[in-house]
């Protein structure tokens, strides 16, 4: 295996892309809102439908603007619902959706003979081909370095991200952990909650066109959990969260190059992979965090001494 | 109100989009118009004949019999399972399992390629598909369970991470030259319209399985979502029954994955359960309407795409439910939107009116009670005294006495003076007989204190019913003469006696 400058790249992006979603990914998880994030890019359909039928091109930008409006919008229906027609919150989300991913279908298929906007791009999307679609070339230190455009992109989002929630850190922290005391303190607790959900929004659609969806559902969630079984405090959990993105990234890239020959293959997509390596860390951090893993809980539990009396009375109700 | 027309408009749009029988002209005119906006030719929408119609409808036509009957059953059978995982506040586990299936489809493909034969079949591949279904569902509850990771963050880690593996080994076999994999795809969107015989069966069989379970465990199942430390108690091996569920559920997906796609198989789980809990608060009734819902938008959603070109048949369903469920939601008569706004409006209709009566009472009472055996003359009081006896709004009191005079409570009330008529005077007596009982029976019970026991009391007396009254009534008898009106236990806060106190 040989470590080329197109893999630097791709691992640039991925981690980019993995550290911009892992921030919002924090407070979606503290709020139990994870699965917005699979909500808002199946969602975002119709939006890039619309984007595209109405320019005629397929241009970024309005796309861009549909599709972040229709994520929007996905929060927004999903907390109407759940309010006025008080149903569940996650049948809220399953709902709107699926309604909105099927009407984004209908449109595509309605206006185009031939499917210019292919869903599975969107759904897979293509971390490989990145370093192609290069926005410019600088030269540092007399190393000729290609910039991908998805790496500006993604870089603005990142910015954006981490100064939003640095700035507004105290009210994003008060409003994911108590909406009510944030209420009383004078934050607008649901303000702060479309705040999260529009950096969600643009994230999800900003990394669609370069790294495909599968890596932003796993960034919004994967590295935030594993960082919440590591430690109690949340700016350690963000710090975490970030550098876990970025060793999915990096593990995953060169997963990609190592497993497939491996079984007889000739390659395969490193959004997948990017994914299933988030997955492999958390699953070890699930089994040994020092306090919060299976292993150590077993045998913290071995302490602890269970009076006569508390024993004999729980084995009167079978568990 | 505003919602409501946000709402409105929003159910608009999905009829025009999803329903070109009834706005043919418009999703006409729209459709020219994108059309030439994006530079494509002009289409054509010719309605189709109604005898077409017609035959489509009432299952006639041969080719989209199949098609139209799978999904009408694939929607009872998981009307069924949608409505436990609904209640069991669980909807999105259908969101995690169709996509944890992937990774299953794809590998017994490789295994059944790799063996020889196309890698195509159908039941090789759902079995692939609920294998690794169950271990993602394993591995979503045991996660929630063993540590601190919420539910919602497990699915989410399940559906991401399984997803992952299953896309990288898809491209791998993509990317192996000589293999085709084309009919992979069709498990991610759907394929309802190349439904033949032979899938039917395999679906229409699972799916009364599903249906015949489900119906025979429904009160253990109903034990399960409602109170299931109370199931554990009675002996009832609950996380047995939540695996079933969960098997039950993954089947309902894999069967539907095929027919309608990985990502609407979710409508099906979430949206017929939720519409039909709009409509009732019985759990037979709530199965009964979301399999009634299920097979309905399966019904029309699969007719209209047999009928109208260009239309995916699973988005179609979808839509239909959809369209259904914001129907439910505004006029379902149990938890729908209009009722509640109405009940609530009542509600506070009679609060107020109890209020007002309550008020003017206690005035009579402190004005003219002279001793506990006489009984209290109706005797008109001083608007001003009224006004300041509890804390309302000039305005808001008012309202209420011309609510009071059109509802022949009020005789009189001239902006100096309220009288009660006579049906007004014993209903408020009644009323300050409930207050008073329930405010001796937290004093005496609950240990209130006889000065919070006022604003406690306000918010129970309104929905006491005449058996709770029987009850405090001979629960008091002890203490006081429950014959009559007893004397309020606490002292009331008395203004100053306005000017104009002596001419009455």
């Amino acid at each position: 295996m040989t470590w080329m400058p197109a893999d630097t790249s791709i691992v640039v992006v991925g981690s980019l892309c993995a550290v911009a979603c892992a921030l919002p990914g924090c407070f979606m998880v503290l709020r139990r809102m994870s699965m917005m994030g699979d909500a808002i890019s199946h969602a975002v359909l119709p939006g890039l439908a619309l984007g595209f039928l109405l320019t005629g091109s397929r241009a970024s930008l309005p796309m861009f603007m549909g599709a972040a409006v229709m994520g929007l919008l996905t929060a927004y229906f999903t907390q109407s619902i759940s309010k006025w027609g008080k149903v569940d919150r996650g049948a809220a989300m399953g709902i709107t959706f699926t309604t909105m991913f099927a009407l984004g279908l209908l449109l595509i298929v309605q206006a185009t003979d031939h499917v210019d906007i292919d869903p599975g791009c969107v759904l897979y999307g293509a971390l490989e081909l990145t370093p192609f679609n290069t926005f410019g070339v600088i030269e540092m230190a007399g190393y000729i370095i290609d910039i991908p455009h998805s790496a500006i992109v993604l870089s603005i989002v990142l910015c954006m991200n981490l100064g939003i929630i640095i700035l507004l850190f105290k009210e994003f922290k008060i409003s994911a952990y108590d909406p009510e005391l944030a209420t009383t303190l004078g934050i607008n607790a649901q303000l702060m909650h479309y705040l999260l959900m529009a950096m969600v929004a643009v994230t999800t659609v900003a990394a669609f066109e370069s790294v495909g969806s599968i890596i932003v559902i796993a960034m919004l969630v994967v590295p935030a959990a594993t960082a919440q079984l590591l430690t109690d405090n949340l700016k350690i959990m963000l710090v975490i969260s970030a550098v876990v993105g970025v060793l999915a990234a990096v593990m995953g890239h060169i997963s990609a190059i190592i497993v497939p020959p491996m079984l007889g293959f000739d390659g395969t997509s490193t959004s997948g992979m990017i994914a299933g390596s988030a997955g492999l860390l958390f699953m070890f951090v699930w089994l040994f965090a020092p306090r919060y893993g299976l292993v150590a809980k077993l045998f913290s539990s071995r302490k602890i001494e269970v009076p006569e009396m508390v024993a004999s009375r729980d084995s009167a109700c079978p568990k | 109100m505003k919602m409501f027309i946000r709402v409105l408009a929003l159910v608009l749009l999905v009829l025009i989009i999803s329903h070109p029988t009834a706005d043919a002209s418009q999703v006409h005119a729209e459709l020219a118009h994108g059309s030439q906006l994006a530079g494509g030719p002009l289409r054509s929408f010719e309605l189709p004949p109604w005898e077409d119609v017609q035959d489509v409808l009432m299952l006639r036509n041969y080719n989209t019999k199949l098609v139209v009957l799978s999904t009408m059953i694939l929607g009872v059978a998981s009307g069924f399972v949608g409505s436990f995982l609904l209640l069991r506040k669980r909807s999105l586990m259908g969101d995690a399992l169709s996509h944890a299936c992937l990774p299953g489809i794809v590998l017994l493909f490789i295994i059944m390629a790799s063996a020889g034969g196309s890698g195509k079949s159908l039941v090789g591949l759902l079995l692939g598909a609920s294998l690794t279904g169950i271990i993602g569902v394993g591995v979503v509850m045991l996660i929630s369970s063993t540590s601190r990771v919420k539910d919602d963050a497990a699915m989410g880690i399940v559906l991401s991470v399984f997803f992952g593996i299953g896309i990288a080994m898809m491209t791998m076999v993509q990317k192996t030259p000589g293999q085709s994999s084309a009919g992979l795809i069709d498990f991610i969107y759907g394929k309802a319209a190349s439904m033949v015989l032979q899938d039917f069966v395999l679906l229409s069989g699972v799916a009364v399985v599903i249906a015949a379970l489900c119906l025979l465990l429904m009160k253990e199942f109903a034990l399960l979502c409602f109170d299931q430390t109370f199931g554990k108690c009675i002996g009832l091996p609950v996380h047995l029954l939540d695996v079933l569920l969960m098997i039950l559920v993954a089947a309902v997906t894999v069967l539907g994955m095929q027919a309608v796609g990985l990502i609407l198989i979710i409508a099906y789980l979430v949206t017929p359960a939720a519409t039909a809990r709009f409509w009732t608060d019985n759990l037979r009734v709530m199965l009964l309407l979301s399999a009634l819902f299920g097979a309905m938008s399966g019904w029309l959603g699969a007719s209209l795409s047999a009928l109208l070109p260009r239309m995916p048949a699973g988005a179609v369903i979808v839509l239909m439910a959809a369209v259904l469920f914001i129907l439910s939601m505004l006029f379902g008569t149990s938890r729908g939107i209009l009722k509640r706004v109405i009940s609530h409006r009542q509600l506070k209709i009679k609060v107020g009116r109890q209020h007002m009566l309550r008020a003017v009472y206690e005035l009579i009472e402190l004005r003219y009670k002279t001793s506990a055996k006489l009984s209290l003359p109706n005797k008109s009081i001083h608007y001003a005294n009224l006004l300041s006896h509890r804390t309302w709004s000039a305005a808001s009191l008012s309202h209420l006495l011309r609510r009071g005079k059109r509802e022949d409570h009020i005789e009189k009330f001239d902006g100096m003076h309220v009288s009660l008529t006579e049906s007004g005077f014993g209903e408020a007596a009644r009323i300050t007989r409930n207050h008073r009982l329930w405010e001796i029976f937290l004093i005496t019970h609950a240990d209130i204190a006889p000065s919070h026991v006022d604003r406690d009391a306000d918010s129970v007396e309104h929905v006491l019913s005449p058996e709770m009254v029987r009850e405090l009534e001979s629960a008091l008898e002890a203490k006081i003469d429950t014959q009559v009106i007893p004397p309020s236990p606490h002292e009331f806060f008395v203004a100053d006696k306005p000017e104009g106190e002596k001419e009455l």
